[in-house]
């Protein structure tokens, strides 16, 4: 059996936790108090100590993303929160905003003092009106009480946040993107370098983390770098949210300490695969993830063991299949999705997604080749390495997964 | 919202922005650091206001950021959620990605379909409808979903889709 581990999630179901003192009552608000009175640089130090990798999908540890700040400061800096959850499969992070949004609130304020931070934003997807709007009474909550404003705790540290509604556009998630996102201009990738820690956000020194990685914060602070090892694994410490969907008993999010077994959670946290059917694939970390059959889902959620068996962990989005799902359909859901959201600056990504998903149309309608198959590998293969941000890479490399893994079911679609 | 057959004809007057929306973008564009950040949120209180994004009020919003209606329209059109023309009172986002896929969206989207009798990306005569497919909405735990306007309707089958239908006549 697996046991749920709730940091993230412990507020989920209790009403009225935008309120101060509900919050503060459940012992919010002294991570920040007690790291406050510390330098910015001890606190930096201690998430480096932490093991605490983003949450976003790339698994890049947050102390040593912040280190890359310029040492002078010379120009504003800003840090903002990425929740624009999009990711097929993916729907975590909305759990902490609706439930618990001044967990998220608190974990920004303690960043934005450890970043030198002056001004934090948070962008979050624009279907989410509701939950934007519940961050909002939060944070007007927060700056009554002065926890975000001037002066806060009475210190020298001047912090407040504002919330920016995306507009349906994926890849906005990927960190610069969402920067000229929030600048007013079209979600378009930036060329790297400058890194946004350098050059983000109108210019200035920028910090971009992902919602459940500003969650894991007020742990930190309060509770220390040695307690937060405690859970997870030794690459990858604390807990992850995990949201499973698809043919499942009971699809939901679960906070599981990093690093908890696949098998585990569709078994048991998910109640195993609907309607007493056989389990046929999973994806693990969202659709850019790639799949896994039957026989592979044997393995420990954390960044480096999906590395090991030749997927990644990405959002912890796990999408289940029972043994009645064709492969090739999902395939061509999964393209249909990439094709419509890259933004079409990189000519890998907008053309070869496009002709990937011709040549599977190709194939689901009865006319397709073996040449339009063996097209479909080598195209994924020239995608690959060849874009500005991982969009193409995701679209190309998860379908490549798919035929490689199921390549009978392609076949027999063969004409 | 107008009945204009052609919108893009209509007398610029039935799009002036309302001085709700004027003192909003107002403020807004004074709270971000730069003024151009106030365009996005601007976009969705146009929408908000009429239904889809009028070029007349295009217009207007560049002379309140200073800036030209032709960079709105490049930012306007790279994101999905804004309407270029008018839609239906209630607009129908049905998610068709992959855990909506796997649970039966393709069953609700005929359902609508046939219901409504219109296929996606058309509203119904009487303005009523506009039934749309979209990428993930990020609700696939309770997949599959469909949004109508501002408000998510998860746990999806044909029967709750009849009354939601329904509860909208």
């Amino acid at each position: 059996m697996i046991q749920e581990k709730k940091m993230l999630t412990r507020h989920v179901g209790v009403s009225g936790m935008e309120k101060i003192d509900n919050y503060e009552r459940d012992g919010g608000y002294i991570g920040l108090k007690k790291m406050i009175e510390k330098s910015p640089q001890d606190f930096v130090e201690e998430v480096k100590k932490s093991f605490l990798r983003g949450r976003g999908g790339a698994g890049f540890p947050t102390g040593f993303k912040w280190g890359f700040l310029p040492k002078e400061k010379n120009k504003p800096f800003y840090l903002v929160c990425n929740a624009d959850e999009g990711e097929p499969g993916t729907f975590k992070d909305r759990v902490i905003m609706e439930h618990d949004p001044l967990l998220l609130i608190e974990g920004m304020t303690i960043a934005a003092y450890a970043t030198r931070a002056d001004l934090g934003f948070i962008y979050i997807r624009g279907e989410f009106k509701w939950i934007a709007e519940i961050l909002e009474r939060a944070i007007e909550n927060a700056r009554a009480a002065n926890y975000l404003g001037k002066n806060i705790l009475g210190k020298e540290f001047d912090f407040d946040i504002l919330v920016m509604r995306g507009a349906g556009a994926y890849i906005c998630g990927e960190e610069t993107a969402l920067i000229e996102s929030l600048e007013g201009k079209r979600g378009t990738p930036r060329v790297r370098p400058p890194f946004p820690a350098n050059a983000g956000l109108y210019g200035c020194p920028t910090i971009v983390n992902n919602v459940e990685t500003f969650g894991c914060l007020p742990f930190i602070a309060k509770q220390g770098a040695g307690t937060f090892k405690l859970m997870g694994t030794f690459q990858a410490a604390g807990t992850k949210l995990y949201g499973i969907s698809g043919h499942v008993n009971r699809p939901g999010v679960y906070e599981f300490p990093m690093g908890t077994n696949l098998k585990d959670m569709i078994l048991y946290a998910a109640g195993g695969v609907r309607n007493g059917k056989k389990l046929k694939a999973a994806i693990p970390g969202g659709i850019s993830a790639p799949i896994l059959k039957a026989d592979e889902i044997d393995i420990a959620m954390d960044f480096d063991s999906c590395i090991k068996a030749n997927t990644m962990l990405g959002s912890g989005g796990i999408i289940v299949m029972d043994e009645d799902t064709s492969i090739p359909e999902v395939a061509e859901a999964a393209i249909n999705f990439f094709v419509h959201e890259s933004c079409g600056q990189c000519i890998p990504c907008r053309e070869g997604l496009m002709k990937i998903q011709q040549l599977l149309k190709m194939l689901t309608s009865g006319k397709g080749k073996r040449e339009d198959l063996d097209a479909i590998l080598q195209i994924s293969n020239n995608i690959n390495g060849a874009t500005l941000c991982p969009l193409g890479d995701a679209g190309a490399l998860s379908i490549q997964a798919m035929i490689n893994k199921f390549p009978e079911e392609f076949e027999a679609l063969l004409n | 919202m107008s009945a204009s057959p052609s919108p893009y004809l209509a007398e610029e007057s039935e799009f002036n922005l309302s001085e709700d929306v004027v003192t909003k973008i107002t403020e807004m564009a004074a709270v971000f650091p730069q003024r151009n950040s106030a365009l996005i949120p601007a976009l969705h209180l146009i929408q908000d206001q009429f239904g889809w994004v009028p070029p007349p009020a295009i217009k207007q919003l560049a002379q309140l950021l200073k800036t030209t209606p032709n960079k709105i329209y490049g930012v306007l059109t790279f994101y999905t959620m804004f309407n270029l023309k008018p839609v239906g009172k209630y607009h129908i986002q049905v998610c068709r990605n992959v855990s909506c896929s796997l649970l039966g969206a393709k069953h609700i989207i005929e359902h609508l379909s046939k219901k409504l009798k219109i296929q996606p990306g058309e509203t119904t005569k009487d303005n009523k409808f506009t039934l749309s497919l979209v990428e993930c909405l990020g609700a696939c735990g309770t997949a599959p979903v469909m949004m109508i306007n501002d408000t998510y309707y998860e746990n999806l089958d044909a029967k709750k889709v009849d009354g939601i239908l329904k509860s909208l006549q």
